[in-house]
């Protein structure tokens, strides 16, 4: 099952919408809590890097029997030392930005943190790919 | 989190303003969280917990909505945008709004029995 969402940069009014209709989904299909939970923040700080730092892009995810995929895609600048934003308050993001309390640094730290693998691939220039990946618990047999 | 506290209990031990989420008081609270830093809420807080910050545009719902906090606290006497509030009340979550700033409403929320939320 695939859920994919169109996000606008800047467009601070429905920044989010993606990442909670994700999350809201996985609930409704009976995904457990903690799994739904770490799926949003990673779709939430993704969702939030397109808003903040990208023209246009997309936020999706594919339901596996043992996983959660996440992807992103964006059209924007670009990450030119990628090692360099995955460190903890590292962030390019404007001071208007910061001031919303946006861009503190740890959006991809954050989508590390929560998944069980990240993948963050960049053209300067052109754009981001992220891909993760969020095991599913083993189901207890009954 | 044998404290027992309910959001309109803080609401009640705070004095503060109920801007949203009026029929969701009886939410239970089960830890206190405080940040500014959405991406820190993001990381930091969980489900049941109360967060207390002064960021007011509407993206604090959907952190908040994220996360399943109980309530956010707007402390400080920051005005919650007209959008937050109307998207507080769609996803039915609390927004409490005070004059107080953080620093004493996290005291008075620590002496309800309320804690922080250790990460692990």
């Amino acid at each position: 099952m695939r859920l994919e969402y169109h996000v606008t940069g800047r467009d601070f009014q429905a920044a989010g919408e993606a990442a909670a209709k994700i999350k809201r989904t996985l609930r409704q299909i009976g995904i457990d809590a903690e799994t739904a939970r770490r799926v949003g923040i990673v779709a939430y700080e993704a969702e939030m890097n397109i808003v903040i730092h990208a023209y246009c892009g997309i936020v999706g995810i594919d339901i596996l029997p043992q996983r959660v995929n996440i992807y992103a895609d964006d059209e924007g600048p670009g990450i030119s030392d990628i090692a360099l934003a995955m460190q903890v308050g590292y962030s390019t993001a404007p001071e208007d930005i910061r001031e919303m309390g946006f861009g503190a640094g740890l959006g991809l730290p954050n989508m590390k943190r929560y998944s069980d693998e990240l993948e963050v691939t960049s053209q300067v220039g052109s754009g981001t790919s992220i891909r993760a990946v969020i095991n599913l618990p083993a189901k207890e047999e009954g | 989190m044998s404290h027992g506290v309910r959001v309109r209990d803080i609401v009640d031990a705070l004095e503060c303003e109920v801007a949203a989420g009026i029929g969701h008081l009886d939410n239970e609270v089960s830890f206190g969280y405080s940040s500014d830093l959405l991406s820190d809420v993001m990381a930091g807080a969980g489900p049941g917990d109360v967060w207390v910050t002064v960021q007011v545009h509407q993206n604090i719902v959907a952190v908040g909505s994220l996360t399943g906090v109980s309530a956010i606290v707007v402390a400080g006497g920051a005005k919650p945008a007209p959008e937050t509030v109307l998207k507080a009340d769609e996803e039915g979550i609390p927004l409490l709004t005070t004059t107080k700033p953080s620093f004493e409403v996290i005291g008075l929320l620590y002496l309800m029995g309320i804690r922080g939320r250790v990460r692990e």
